[in-house]
């Protein structure tokens, strides 16, 4: 057995290309987006020509990744949480079809929201899709879960979720690997999956009728265990990460069932409240299996929580918040600081977008009740000091039909800004709402030429943008592109001013490479240039 | 035996490699370790930090409690205090001294360093000084490296070393050599 030191997210890209793997679709979401890059980067999965290029967003990686289980090949989907409501159209149905080859939906979830705007826990959409789901309670597990992920779902024939956390994603341990296993040949279904009604009832029952093996399996699973060495007291049901931090508290000195494989085992969860006077629910996220133990005890029984306060209600766990909460907290030693300042993240200096919104305040100063509608990229950071120039950051591509309902009711000016990968993610649909609708609006997508803020992944339409754009319907003269630097201030202003002023969709493409990618760029070539000589 | 570390700075200042490397050095040395680190959009010239737990035994949380941590390693002093809560009775802040200031309500600096010598345990020095001095002004995050390898204790000078030379390695030997030049720098200037 070899080891390797990986982070979560890389153990998981190993497991699967170890367990089989024919084919990853991702768009690049923190904290997931290392588990495509491990895969694009890895020796045999190039070898194998394990499919593993970026997709346009969450839905087409789905749906590609349905396609690949049906030809019969073991696929892989990864998304960061709010990836799920993207695709959750093809990821609930995913579950009425049922698959073929081996499908895992990773989900990597964002307590405490480092690097997102909100904070839903995905296991939620695998219990409202229902079917199985993993939570790995450490990197080894991670590694080790993908293959018994892939045989569960082509013992069940249905999706199965691999639910994972920021803290276990990019945190790195040694891992023991395993031989590789072979790919499934090609082999699509037989059965229909045309959910028509007819189908789709027959269908929706079968998944029905597999919730008993579901929840065998989870019952059987290796990866869920009971310990026993409290005094009866409290019995503490840890889920996935939670486990670590209650034996970092308690060490081997507690009563606990650790989950790390759902359907919520009902039966393990019944025995310990039976052996305990309580039992507190630890999981990172939302309060999903608190809730369902409250109805599997019922009102009598004492559960503790996150809905009790006796956890905080928002945020991730931490070892300190656990300890705290099973009456051990940690004593320290030092006051906080007094001389500390935040320190936000800002927009490289040098960075494209700056000049972006250096003109737009510039142009928009003039006019009295203007709005500029944000979207989600490194650009979002447009919001903070010194530029303060955004009303508004949603979801993805959220700006362009944002600032169409607002020109709908009569803002004027109203200004949509975009990164040129959320264009195409999920912008190109809003865009011709409003072309269809002759909205008065000025979109402005800034085209840094990569997936910035995820750490310049390629973008979906790099050299597509003003041939879509005008595809679309936008009138050629109104697709308008220029060269975010402060020389080229004067005529930047001058073309966002005629194109504020034109009553109709205007689309302006500030194009110019991103710093991080250009200094990345700059240092391969002189790597190259190195190994010449 | 058991060694917590937070290691910060202000995204783009390497502290990301200061932890590969010692990861490196603990996973040869047969240690158990576990690395927290933080990716994304922080990493924005944002405050970072890397939560490193190194164990002769089993390691379960992939964070440091509060008050347990042995040793903060900073490339900034500033956020040096930023993890007091988390430091040990015992514990050592080994830091840059040089400010970088990319916020406008940046503290008063004769404060700040007032504060940062009033703990216990406190190693900083100018390490973008030294590192422009022996003309390999990237390798700052090397001569803090060598400032702290007295305090990791768990592992020793000549096991970092060798894990300098097996990450750097792909970069050729010149660059293995600048980087153990600043390394042994900086452990000289711990010593001073």
């Amino acid at each position: 057995m070899e080891k390797r030191l990986l982070l979560g997210d890389e153990a998981i890209a190993l497991g699967a290309i170890h367990a089989g793997l024919s084919g990853v679709y991702a768009y690049p979401g923190t904290p997931s987006t290392e588990i495509t890059e491990f895969i694009q980067n890895n020796v045999e999965a190039r070898q194998r020509g394990i499919h593993s290029r970026w997709c346009t967003n969450e839905k087409t990686a789905m749906e590609a990744a349905l396609g690949m289980s049906y030809a019969g090949k073991r696929a892989l989907v990864c998304m960061k949480h709010v990836g799920m409501n993207v695709c959750a159209d093809a990821f609930v149905n995913s579950a009425i079809t049922g698959v073929n080859g081996g499908l895992i939906v990773l989900a990597a979830d964002d307590p405490s929201m480092h690097s997102s705007q909100n904070e839903q826990d995905s296991r939620f959409y695998a219990k409202f899709a229902m079917i199985p789901v993993f939570e790995p309670s450490n990197q080894q597990e991670a590694y080790d879960m993908v293959g018994r992920a892939f045989e569960l779902s082509e013992a069940l024939k249905e999706p199965v979720m691999l639910r994972i956390v920021t803290r276990l994603a990019h945190s790195r341990a040694a891992v023991e690997v395993g031989p590789a296993k072979g790919e499934n040949g090609l082999c699509p279904a037989k059965e229909s999956w045309v959910l028509l009604p007819g189908i789709a009832r027959k269908k929706y029952v079968e998944l029905l009728d597999k919730q008993q093996a579901m929840a065998d399996a989870a019952t059987a699973s290796e990866f869920n265990k009971v310990e026993r060495g409290g005094d009866g007291r409290l019995g503490i049901l840890a889920c996935g990460i939670a486990y670590n931090y209650v034996k970092e508290a308690l060490g081997d000195s507690a009563n606990v069932v650790k989950i790390s494989q759902y359907p919520l085992p009902a039966d393990a969860v019944r025995k310990l409240a039976q052996e305990n006077d309580a039992i507190m629910v630890v999981e990172d996220g939302q309060p999903v299996v608190e809730e369902q133990v409250a109805g599997l005890l019922g009102a009598g029984y004492a559960i503790k929580g996150r809905l009790t306060g006796d956890l905080p209600r928002t945020g991730e766990l931490t070892p300190d918040n656990v300890a705290k909460a099973l009456g051990s907290p940690a004593e320290i030693p030092f006051e906080p600081a007094r001389n500390l300042a935040a320190r936000p993240p800002q927009l490289c200096q040098g960075c494209g977008h700056r000049d972006v919104y250096t003109a737009l305040n510039l142009v928009l100063a003039e006019y009295k009740d203007y709005r500029i509608f944000g979207d989600i990229g490194c650009y979002t950071l447009g919001a903070l000091p010194p530029f303060k120039a955004l009303a508004s950051c949603v979801d993805m591509g959220a700006s362009i039909t944002m600032a169409k309902g607002a020109a709908d009711a009569g803002l004027f000016p109203s200004v949509a800004v975009i990164g040129d990968s959320t264009f195409t993610h999920s912008g190109m649909t809003g865009l011709l709402d409003a072309v269809n609708d002759n909205a008065n609006i000025t979109i402005v997508i800034s085209d840094n030429l990569t997936t910035g803020m995820t750490g310049g992944q390629d973008s979906a339409g790099t050299n597509k943008y003003e041939a879509i754009c005008i595809g679309l319907g936008v009138k050629p003269e109104h697709v308008r592109v220029v060269v975010p630097l402060p020389k080229n201030m004067p005529e930047i202003t001058r073309i966002l001013k005629e194109e504020i002023e034109y009553n109709g969709v205007s689309v302006i493409i500030p194009r110019r490479e991103c710093m991080q990618t250009l200094q990345r760029h700059l240092r391969e070539k002189k790597a190259a240039q190195n190994n010449k000589a | 035996m058991k060694k917590d570390i937070i290691l910060c700075g202000v995204g783009g200042q390497g502290i990301l490699s200061i932890a590969t490397i010692i990861g490196e050095a603990a996973t040869k040395a047969g240690l158990y370790l576990k690395q927290a680190e933080v990716h994304g959009m922080s990493q924005r010239g944002g405050d970072v930090q890397s939560n490193l737990r190194l164990s002769t035994e089993p390691i379960h949380s992939d964070l440091i409690s509060l008050g347990k941590a042995d040793l903060i390693i900073s490339m900034e002093p500033m956020e040096s205090l930023r993890y007091l809560l988390y430091l040990s009775k015992t514990g050592t802040i080994v830091t840059s001294s040089k400010p970088f200031v990319n916020i406008p309500n940046y503290p008063d600096e004769p404060a700040l360093m007032a504060e940062l010598e009033a703990m216990p345990s406190v190693v900083k020095l100018n390490i973008e000084d030294i590192a422009r001095e022996l003309m390999m002004p990237k390798a700052a995050n090397m001569v803090l490296l060598g400032m702290a390898a007295p305090y990791i204790g768990i592992l020793s000078v000549e096991q970092l070393r060798d894990a300098i030379a097996v990450i750097f390695a792909r970069k050729g030997e010149a660059v293995v050599e600048a980087n153990l030049k600043a390394f042994d720098k900086g452990i000289e200037a711990s010593h001073q």
